[in-house]
C-alpha cells in the first residue's frame, strides 16, 4: 500500500507545495505586498528550531533520560523572557547595520574585522554539521523504515558503500538542490528571503500538526489518555524512573547544562539568526514571538512522554530504536495515512532546517570567508571584473554543496554512534561559543577584536578536542586510546575528563572548560588592551543602539567622496547591473531625487552603497570595496572625539568634573593675583600720595614762612621785602604747576585724559613751540638751532599735547646746558616708517643708571643746592606717557659732560601713502 | 655769647627763610645742603643747635641724627627734625633716634623760634 513510489512521490509533492509557496511570497514580496508580515508568521518560522531532532529525537531522549528532554526546551522558553530587551537589541542592531548573518555579525561588532568574521563561520560550518548529519541521519532512517511498510526492521546502515551506494548521499543531493532554490534563485542586499520564511512557517505547522496528530493516536488510540499510560508507566519499576530526577543522566549538572546550551543555541544557531533577525520584517512582531513561541514548544512537548512510554510499552525491550517510535508506531498498527503524515512531518522538521542552515551557513561562507580572500586575491582579478553576481551566486551554491556533503560524511563517520540528540549537543556546544562575544559585545564597550577572536578560537579549540574529536574515536574513525588514555598518554589530557575534571557528562564537561577559555580569554585579551578607533566607534554603535535612530548609525562614521557612476558600477559588478540599477532608482525615489544621476555622491549614498553591498559580500569586504572607489577621508579629530565621547561617558563625566576643579583652581589663582595686584596698587597709591604730599608741602613751607616773616616784621627794608615776596609768587607758581601736572598725569594714567587728534604737520609743532621758548632762551644766552626737512608726511595727534611734549624738552634743556655756550638743537627725520624729533642739548648729560630713572615720577636728578633742578618731577613721565599713547617712544641718549638727547618716535599718518612708502 | 645754629636743608627758599629767622633772634648760623655736609659742618662749626631736614639728600635727617648720637664729643648738639611728611610713625621715629623736637613742614615761624629758644634756653 505504502510502495517507494507513493513514498517518493509524496515526499516530492510535499517539498513542491513549499517551493509552491515560497515562490508565492517571493512574488508577493516582489509587489510590496509581504505574506510574512505578522507576528503569527513570525512566531511560527522561529519553529524551525525544531528539527527532526525534537519530531524523533526528543522521543527517544525521553525513553532514556525521561524528562532529559525537556531542558532542550526550557531554555529557549526561558531566553524568550529576555527577548523582549537582548533579541530586540539585537535585531535593532543588525537592521541598523543591515547585518545579514551572525559572522557578519559579530565581525562588524568588533571593528568590521574579516578575520573575525572568518574564524565564526569555520567555527559555526564546522559546529553545524553534526547537526545536519543528524538530520540526514533522521530522513535516512525513516525513509529506509517507512520502506519496509508494513514490516519493522530495524534501520541499519553500517555496512553501505560511500557516496553512490547509498540512499542518503541522494537525500543530502537532493537537500542541496532544494536549497539552491529556495534561497539562491538571485542575491538581495538584505539577505532576506520572504518566501522562504512563509514555507518554513508552513512546514512548522505541519510537523506541529503532524507530531499532535501521532499523540493523540498513540494517547488516545493506543491507550485510555494520559493518565492510562503513566498509570501504567509508573506500574515498572524501569520506566517509573524516567519520571523522575536523578539518577545517571537525570542529575542537576546535566540539566542545568542543557539548559544553558539551548537559551545560546535558540538565539545564535545560524538559522535561528537568520529566521529571528535577518528576515525579521517588524520588531513589533518580537512582542507575540516571545509567548507565542514557547507556547508551539509545549504544544509540541505534550505528547513526547506519552510516545515515549507508550513506544517503551507497546515494543518489546530494544527490538525498535526509541528515536523511531513517532514512526514506528503508526506502523506497528498499520495506519498508512497517519505513517505517511508522520514521515511528511519528520521530513518537513529536516528540510526546514537543512534548507534555512545551509542558506545561512552558505551566506556566511561566500561573505565572510570566500570573499575577502578572493577580493584580496591579486591573481584572481576580481576587483576588475564588471559582473560578480554570478559568481557570489555561484559561490553560495557551491559552499551549501559542500556543506551537505561534509554533513552526509560526518552521518557516516560518526553518525551511527550516537542518538539523535547526542549529535544535536555537539553542535549546540559549538554554536554557544558564540555568546560571550555577543552577549558582552551589546552591552560591553570594552571588548577588543583580539579579545573576541581568542575567546572563539580557545572556545572553539576546546569543544573540537572534547567533544568533536572524541565523536570520531567513539565510531572508530581515530584512535580510542586518545579517548581512553589522553593525548600522548597523558593522563590529564584525556579529553572527557580534562585536568582530572570527572563526574559530568561530555556535554557539561565541554560546556564547563569551553566557557572557562573563551570567556577568561575574551576578558583577559579585551581587559588588556585599548580598543582602536573603529572598534570604539562599532561598540559605540552597538552598545547604544537603542539611544540612536537608524539613520545617523552610519553615515557618521563614513566619510568620504565618490562619484554615484563609480559606486553604481561597483555594486553593478556584484549584484548585477540590472538590480543595482534598481536599488538606486529607488533610493533616488525615496531621496525625492528626479533621477539616479541628479544624485549627491554623499556619505550617505556611500553608506547606502555600502550596506546593500554589505548583503552580497559581507560588511567587511563591503566596506573595504567601497573604499577601493571612494576616496574617503580619515575620521577628522571631531568625529573621533564625538566616538570618544560617546563611548565613554563615564570618562568623559570625570572629565568634567577635573575640568570644574582646574578651572575653580584657576579662578582662585586669579582671584590671588588679583588681589596681590590690588595690595602692589594700593602700595604704589600710598608712596604717591605720600610723595605729592611731600612735593606740595616744600612749596607751602616757603610761602608760609616768607608771608609770616612779612607779617611780624613790617619794617624789612625794601629789597628783602621785594625778594620774600618774589619767592612767594614763585613757590605759588611751582605749586599750581605741580598741582595741574598730578592731575594731568592721574588722568592720562587712569585713561580719562581727552585727546584731540587730528592730522597735523611735525614742523609747525616744532615751530610755535620755538617761538614760546625762545624769549627764555634769549635771557639764559643759550642758543637754539633747528634743522627741519623739506617734505615731512603727516601725523594725527594731539597738537597741544605735542607742543606739551616740545616746551617741557625744550625747557629742559635749557635748564641743562651748559652755562656760559649753551646750545640746544632740534631736528627732525624719518626713521623706519615713523617720524623721529632729537632734542640735543650739551649739558652735564644724563649718567648711565639715572637714564631710566628721570622718567619716573618725582625722581628729579641733581644733588647739589647749585644744581638743584626747578622742576616737579612729574614733567618727564608725562611726556612718556603722552609720546606712548600716539604709539612712538621716548628716551634719552648721552655721554656724561657731553650733552644729552632727548628723542622720540611717532607713527606717520597711516592713511597716506607716503606714510606706507616711508616705512 | 650768641648761640650757634646748623641749618640742614636743601631747599634754597626754605634755607632763606631759616637763615632770616635765626638771623632775627641774634644767632650765629650755617648751612648744610645734603647730610654728609651736615656732618662735617656738625664737627667743624660746633652748634647749639641743629635744625635738621629728614629728606637730605647722600645721607637722611635720621642717618645724621643718629651719628650725632652716637657721637661723644657732638651728643650734646639739640636737634630739631623738619619734615615734609607729617606721619606719625615718622615723628616717633625721629624721637626714638634722639631729636629734641619734631617740627612738620609747613610750619609757623613763631613755634619754631619758640622751640628754638626753649631748647637754646635749657
Amino acid at each position: 500500500m505504502l510502495t517507494a513510489p507513493l513514498i517518493v512521490i509524496a515526499s516530492f509533492a510535499y517539498v513542491g507545495l513549499l517551493f509552491a509557496i515560497a515562490y508565492y511570497g517571493d512574488k508577493r514580496a516582489d509587489a510590496g505586498r509581504s505574506i510574512i508580515a505578522n507576528p503569527y508568521i513570525y512566531a511560527l518560522s522561529l519553529a524551525v528550531y525544531c528539527t527532526s531532532w525534537t519530531f524523533y529525537g526528543s522521543v527517544g531522549r525521553a525513553a532514556t533520560s525521561g524528562i532529559g528532554f525537556l531542558p532542550i526546551y526550557l531554555g529557549p522558553t526561558l531566553m524568550a523572557a529576555l527577548w523582549w530587551y537582548v533579541m530586540l537589541k539585537i535585531i535593532r542592531i543588525s537592521k541598523q547595520n543591515r547585518i545579514t548573518s551572525i559572522a557578519d555579525f559579530i565581525a562588524s561588532r568588533y571593528g568590521k574585522s574579516q578575520m573575525l568574521g572568518g574564524l565564526v563561520t569555520i567555527i559555526a560550518v564546522i559546529g553545524i554539521i553534526p547537526y545536519i548529519a543528524l538530520q540526514l541521519k533522521a530522513i535516512s532512517n525513516t525513509f529506509t523504515i517507512i520502506l519496509q511498510y508494513p514490516n519493522l526492521a530495524p534501520a541499519e546502515h553500517v555496512g553501505t558503500p560511500l557516496f553512490l551506494g547509498d540512499n542518503t548521499f541522494y537525500i543530502a543531493m537532493l537537500l542541496a538542490a532544494f536549497t539552491i532554490l529556495f534561497g539562491t534563485r538571485h542575491l538581495d542586499a538584505t539577505e532576506r528571503h520572504e518566501g522562504l520564511v512563509a514555507a518554513v512557517a508552513f512546514e512548522s505547522l505541519v510537523k506541529l500538526l503532524a507530531f499532535i496528530a501521532v499523540g493523540l493516536f498513540v494517547t488516545y488510540w493506543l491507550y485510555d489518555g494520559f493518565g492510562d499510560i503513566f498509570d501504567r508507566a509508573a506500574q515498572t519499576a524501569e520506566l517509573s524512573a524516567l519520571l523522575t530526577f536523578g539518577g545517571e543522566v537525570g542529575n542537576y549538572a546535566t540539566f542545568a547544562s542543557l539548559t544553558l546550551l539551548s537559551m545560546a543555541a535558540i538565539m545564535f544557531l545560524p538559522r535561528q539568526f537568520q529566521v529571528s533577525v535577518v528576515e525579521n520584517v517588524d520588531e513589533r512582531h518580537l512582542n507575540k514571538a516571545i509567548w507565542l513561541f514557547p507556547l508551539y514548544l509545549l504544544a509540541i512537548n505534550i505528547f513526547v512522554l506519552p510516545i515515549a512510554l507508550g513506544g517503551l510499552m507497546h515494543f518489546p525491550s530494544g527490538t525498535v530504536d526509541a528515536d523511531t517510535f513517532v514512526l514506528t508506531l503508526p506502523i506497528s498498527e498499520r495506519v498508512p495515512w497517519l505513517t505517511l503524515f508522520a514521515f511528511v512531518g519528520g521530513l518537513s522538521a529536516a528540510t526546514g532546517m537543512v534548507i534555512v542552515e545551509t542558506i545561512a551557513l552558505s551566506t556566511m561562507v561566500c561573505n565572510d570567508l570566500v570573499m575577502p580572500v578572493a577580493l584580496r586575491a591579486r591573481s584572481l582579478r576580481l576587483t576588475e571584473r564588471r559582473d560578480l553576481s554570478g559568481l557570489l551566486l555561484g559561490i553560495r551554491r557551491g559552499a551549501i554543496v559542500l556543506i551537505l556533503m561534509l554533513g552526509y560524511l560526518y552521518f557516516y563517520l560518526a553518525g551511527e554512534a550516537y542518538a539523535l540528540v547526542s549529535i544535536g549537543l555537539i553542535s549546540f556546544s559549538a554554536v554557544a561559543q558564540f555568546a560571550p562575544a555577543i552577549i558582552a559585545g551589546i552591552f560591553w564597550r570594552g571588548g577588543t577584536r583580539d579579545g573576541a577572536v581568542c575567546g572563539l578560537a580557545a572556545g572553539f579549540l576546546v569543544w573540537t578536542y572534547t567533544l568533536l574529536l572524541p565523536s570520531f574515536a567513539k565510531s572508530g574513525w581515530l584512535p580510542i586510546d586518545y579517548l581512553e588514555q589522553g593525548l600522548f598518554g597523558i593522563d590529564l589530557l584525556r579529553p572527557q575528563q580534562l585536568f582530572g575534571l570527572e563526574g559530568f557528562d561530555a556535554v557539561t564537561h565541554c560546556l564547563f572548560w569551553s566557557m572557562l577559555a573563551n570567556i577568561g580569554g575574551y576578558i583577559a585579551v579585551s581587559l588588556a588592551q585599548r580598543p582602536s578607533a573603529a572598534e570604539h566607534g562599532q561598540a559605540t554603535v552597538f552598545v547604544d543602539a537603542f539611544r540612536q535612530s537608524g539613520a545617523t548609525a552610519g553615515p557618521r562614521l563614513w566619510r568620504g567622496s565618490a562619484s554615484v557612476n563609480d559606486l553604481l558600477a561597483l555594486l553593478g559588478r556584484f549584484l548585477g547591473p540590472e538590480r543595482a540599477r534598481e536599488t538606486f532608482e529607488s533610493y533616488a525615489r525615496s531621496r525625492g531625487a528626479r533621477s539616479v544621476e541628479s544624485l549627491a555622491a554623499d556619505a550617505s549614498l556611500g553608506h547606502h552603497a555600502e550596506s546593500l553591498l554589505a548583503g552580497a559580500i559581507g560588511s567587511a569586504s563591503a566596506r573595504v570595496m567601497v573604499a577601493s572607489v571612494v576616496e574617503e577621508e580619515p575620521l577628522g579629530l571631531d568625529e573621533v572625539m564625538n566616538i570618544i565621547d560617546e563611548a565613554s561617558q563615564v570618562l568623559a563625566y570625570s572629565r568634567q568634573l577635573e575640568q570644574k576643579s582646574r578651572e575653580l583652581e584657576a579662578a582662585s589663582q586669579n582671584l590671588r593675583d588679583a588681589n596681590q595686584r590690588l595690595q602692589e596698587l594700593d602700595r604704589l597709591k600710598d608712596d604717591f600720595i605720600s610723595t605729592v604730599t611731600h612735593e606740595l608741602r616744600t612749596p607751602l613751607t616757603s610761602i608760609r614762612a616768607f608771608s609770616e616773616i612779612l607779617r611780624d616784621n613790617p619794617r624789612l627794608d625794601d629789597a628783602q621785602r621785594a625778594q620774600f615776596l618774589g619767592t612767594v609768587i614763585k613757590e605759588s607758581e611751582r605749586l599750581t604747576r605741580l598741582i595741574n601736572q598730578v592731575l594731568d598725569l592721574s588722568k592720562i594714567e587712569s585713561g580719562n585724559a581727552e585727546w584731540h587728534s587730528s592730522e597735523i604737520d611735525m614742523r609747525e609743532v616744532v615751530d610755535d613751540s620755538v617761538s614760546a621758548v625762545s624769549q627764555m632762551f634769549k635771557e639764559n644766552g643759550v642758543q637754539l638751532d633747528v634743522r627741519l626737512p623739506q617734505e615731512l608726511p603727516s601725523i594725527v595727534a594731539d597738537r597741544d599735547r605735542l607742543m606739551q611734549v616740545m616746551l617741557n624738552l625744550l625747557s629742559n634743556a635749557a635748564k641743562f646746558c651748559k652755562r656760559p655756550g649753551g646750545r640746544v638743537s632740534i631736528a627732525l627725520a624719518r626713521q623706519d616708517g615713523f617720524l623721529r624729533v632729537d632734542v640735543t642739548d650739551n649739558g652735564i648729560g644724563v649718567s648711565e643708571s639715572d637714564k631710566e630713572i628721570i622718567f619716573e615720577k618725582f625722581r628729579q636728578v641733581g644733588d647739589t643746592l647749585t644744581n638743584r633742578p626747578q622742576g616737579t618731577g612729574l614733567g618727564l613721565p608725562i611726556c612718556r606717557q603722552i609720546i606712548n599713547h600716539f604709539g612712538g617712544r621716548l628716551w634719552v641718549q648721552s655721554q656724561p659732560g657731553e650733552g644729552a638727547t632727548f628723542s622720540f618716535t611717532l607713527p606717520f599718518n597711516p592713511a597716506l601713502p607716503q606714510a606706507r612708502a616711508a616705512a | 655769647m650768641a648761640k650757634r645754629v646748623l641749618i640742614a636743608e636743601d631747599e634754597p627758599n626754605i634755607v632763606t627763610s631759616l637763615e632770616f629767622l635765626m638771623g632775627q633772634i641774634g644767632c650765629d648760623y650755617q648751612t648744610a645742603v645734603n647730610g654728609e655736609e651736615a656732618l662735617r659742618a656738625a664737627a667743624d662749626f660746633r652748634p647749639d643747635l641743629m635744625l635738621l631736614d629728614v629728606m637730605l639728600p647722600l645721607k637722611s635727617g635720621f642717618e645724621v641724627c643718629q651719628t650725632l648720637r652716637g657721637n661723644e664729643a657732638l651728643r650734646k648738639i639739640k636737634i630739631i627734625m623738619l619734615t615734609a611728611k607729617g606721619r606719625e610713625t615718622e615723628v616717633a621715629k625721629g624721637l626714638a633716634l634722639g631729636a629734641d623736637a619734631y617740627i612738620t613742614k609747613p610750619f609757623a615761624t613763631r613755634e619754631l623760634l619758640d622751640t628754638v629758644k626753649r631748647l637754646l634756653g635749657e
